[in-house]
């Protein structure tokens, strides 16, 4: 089986290794894994900010850089739900080009969402000793249904959940929003953490890294250095931080 | 009233400092977010019964001049006088006729969210009309000069005690901090006003064709005295209310209020046809339905037409991660939260509401409990791609845009941009991988780590991995 992985941007640039993580445990379902190495972003940002020409532009590359691949697999639920759930807006006007678009579309998953309703995977590599929190990202949850999933695989790798109180309310990153709204960004972010905090738990585990990089932010800033904040892909892989 | 839209991050800043704000924002977490998900389940056909809804708004919307000339033609076969206003001055002008027309000194007026579109008790004040708000909300802002925070709890931004400071210096009556209290002196000192006002104005939650009936959904009662009592009735509503059938409102109305108040049903469900007619023991002598336009007719037929489905039930605020952040004033005008954000824009202008089509994390849980599901999210972006079509935005966020657009188009220098920008960062993080400041990003550091990179991409790694064969099994 041939699956493309879109490795996101993000992960490209801040953490590499949930996106050799993903790669095992794609490689060790036996599938054959290839890296389209001029993959650059989604065309999320532009998307959102409102450049739709761009973001065209951005999805016409991944379409020819992933169409040939029989599944195209993310470790986010965020740039999977952008090919998936709005590429196709993006070329509504087009009928030739939309049905090539959703042709991708169709074949793209997120992760935890591949292993579990495609791979139907039955072990996996990773395991984790501590005490987990699962944070459900967004995109993930709302575009795709990713909920069940991770949760599922998790316990795989030998994981109980302790569950917040809200683990489907938003961490306040949404792209850009983080940066240009950062008070209110961050005010989200830190019920986020209070909930976690009162969790208890050795790790908070998600599925997206923009939402990683919000939580684990803020989590340090308000003086918790202990509290891990990985990726499923990073537990279930059994990659851990160096 | 005063737009204050254009302050949004500014008015934001101000309300995250606010702690009396805080704490009154962290009730809707278990008033209406736990209810509306409580009252919702306990629907056994519930996806279906929101389809409906939906159907019924879309349909009405598509035959928006049917069902308002069948409303008309109906209401004033019942005695009813429909006025037609294309602006919110038109509207006050009416209104104004209307209270000289009929001599009248005092208007009562039970909630309505298109009245502060109008700025209706300002113009009625200035025509030497006393008003007085006899929902308790609205009565509370009305002694506080304030403009409601939310759309079907406007006092949600108040703390009780900041209530009995107020009622204590208004009223001039021993202070109070028991709610029940706080009420009977508020009905106390309404009840005179509801026996000597000329004129009850009200809005309608949704104006029947078939009947040509109005419809309102109350709690306190005030709604049924305002409407009943005083000589004259003004229902004033948005073209976009109407329903075709009682039937299809019965639908909306099993929807309406477990989203807006967790409720199952309101206290008051009244349906208004027409004046009193001979025999009537109670009801006004006249009745005045004012059909609002106000920049609802330029959705209709366009891409934001599904916007028009809104039944204002502030679901989308509620469960906003935003909106819970900084409450409904700092939206700058009538209506805060996602439906806000589309509609500020939307009704006032673009260039007067810049910031609130991209005040969203886009997590969709509006989108997802909207009961007439409007994708607002999809809303928003249609808005901010109108505002980039048009240069809108500050010149450094479209060449920021626009310098990475075209990076990203270009892979082998976006290798290098990204190989380069993982090392910098990484070697800002220090050994314990944290960036506290990060010059052009501080909207992100200022309360927050940026957590380092690792510092070589993982093309960079994938690449080295491929040299020496590492991931040759």
């Amino acid at each position: 089986m041939k699956v493309g992985l879109f490795v996101t941007c993000l992960v490209d640039l801040v953490r590499p290794r949930i996106g050799f993580a993903a790669l095992k445990l794609l490689e060790g379902e036996g599938c054959e894994v290839v890296v389209p190495q001029s993959q650059t972003c989604c065309g999320q940002p532009a998307y959102n900010s409102g450049d739709r020409a761009s973001a065209r532009a951005l999805a016409r590359k991944v379409v020819a850089e992933f169409e040939a691949c029989e599944y195209v697999v993310a470790p986010s639920g965020s740039c999977a739900g952008m090919i998936r759930t709005h590429y196709p807006d993006l070329f509504r006007d087009d009928p030739d080009e939309l049905a090539r678009v959703e042709r991708v579309c169709a074949k793209t998953y997120e992760l935890t969402d591949f292993l579990v309703n495609v791979l139907r995977v039955e072990q996996v590599p990773g395991r984790f000793g501590g005490t987990v929190t699962y944070h459900d990202s967004c995109a993930g949850l709302r575009e795709l249904g990713v909920k069940a999933q991770p949760r599922a695989l998790l316990g795989k790798a030998g994981v109980t959940i302790s569950e917040m109180t809200q683990p489907e309310q938003c961490c306040g990153f949404g792209g850009t929003f983080a940066v240009k709204f950062g008070d209110i960004s961050s005010h989200i972010a830190e019920r986020k953490c209070e909930d976690i905090a009162a969790c208890g738990v050795d790790a908070v585990v998600l599925g997206d890294l923009g939402c990683m990089m919000n939580i684990e932010g803020r989590l340090r800033r308000r003086g918790d250095t202990t509290t891990s904040v990985l990726h499923v892909a990073e537990v279930l892989a059994g990659v851990g931080e160096n | 009233m005063q737009i204050t839209s254009e302050r949004f991050k500014e008015t934001a800043r101000v309300k995250l400092a606010d702690p009396n704000l805080q704490a009154a924002l962290n009730k809707l977490q278990t008033n209406f977010v736990k209810g509306r998900a409580e009252r919702v389940a306990e629907l056994d056909n519930f996806d279906a019964i929101r389809d409906a809804a939906t159907e019924i708004r879309d349909r009405a919307l598509a035959n928006l001049d049917v069902y308002l000339t069948e409303f008309e033609r109906n209401a004033t076969a019942q005695g009813t006088v429909v006025h037609w206003a294309e602006t919110v001055d038109d509207v006050n002008r009416i209104v104004c006729e209307l209270a000289a027309k009929y001599g009248v000194r005092k208007a009562t007026k039970s909630k309505s969210m298109v009245t502060e579109e109008c700025a209706l008790n300002d113009a009625l004040e200035a025509a030497g009309v006393e008003v007085v708000e006899t929902d308790l909300g609205e009565y509370i802002l009305q002694l506080a000069k304030e403009p409601p925070s939310h759309i079907v709890a406007p006092v949600v931004h108040k703390t009780r005690h900041e209530v009995s400071d107020l009622f204590e210096a208004k009223h001039g009556r021993p202070r109070t901090t028991v709610i029940a209290e706080l009420t009977r002196e508020a009905r106390e000192i309404l009840r005179p006003h509801f026996l000597s006002a000329d004129m009850g104005i009200t809005g309608a939650n949704f104006v029947i064709a078939e009947t040509g009936s109005t419809l309102i959904v109350t709690n306190e009662g005030n709604g049924r005295m305002v409407t009943s009592l005083p000589r004259v009735h003004v229902a004033i509503t948005g073209i976009e209310k109407v329903v075709p059938t009682l039937e299809d409102v019965t639908t909306l109305v099993r929807l309406l209020p477990r989203h807006g108040t967790a409720q199952t049903i309101t206290n008051y469900v009244s349906v208004t046809t027409g004046p009193k007619r001979p025999g009537d023991t109670e009801g006004a002598e006249h009745f005045h339905v004012i059909l609002v336009d106000a920049g609802r007719s330029k959705l209709l037929g366009a891409d934001m037409q599904a916007m028009l489905r809104c039944i204002r039930c502030g679901a989308c605020m509620n469960h906003c991660p935003v909106y819970q952040s900084v409450g409904g004033h700092a939206y700058g005008w009538v209506y805060p939260g996602p439906m806000g954000s589309v509609l500020t824009p939307t009704y006032i202008g673009a260039e007067k509401a810049l910031d609130l089509p991209h005040a969203s994390t886009f997590c969709n849980q509006c989108g997802v409990v909207c009961p007439v599901k409007i994708p607002l999210p999809d809303l928003l972006r249609k808005l901010r791609e109108k505002q980039f079509e048009h240069g809108l935005r500050p010149w450094k966020e479209r060449a920021g845009l626009a310098l990475w657009a075209w990076a990203a188009r270009r892979p082998k220098l976006y290798a290098v941009l990204a190989k380069t920008g993982a090392a910098v960062l990484a070697r800002l993080g220090g050994r314990d991988k944290r960036i506290r400041d990060l010059p052009g990003a501080r909207g992100w550091t200022k309360e927050r780590d940026f957590p380092a990179p690792e510092g070589k991409t993982f093309r960079t790694q994938y690449a080295e991995r491929k040299r020496s064969g590492v991931d040759r099994k």
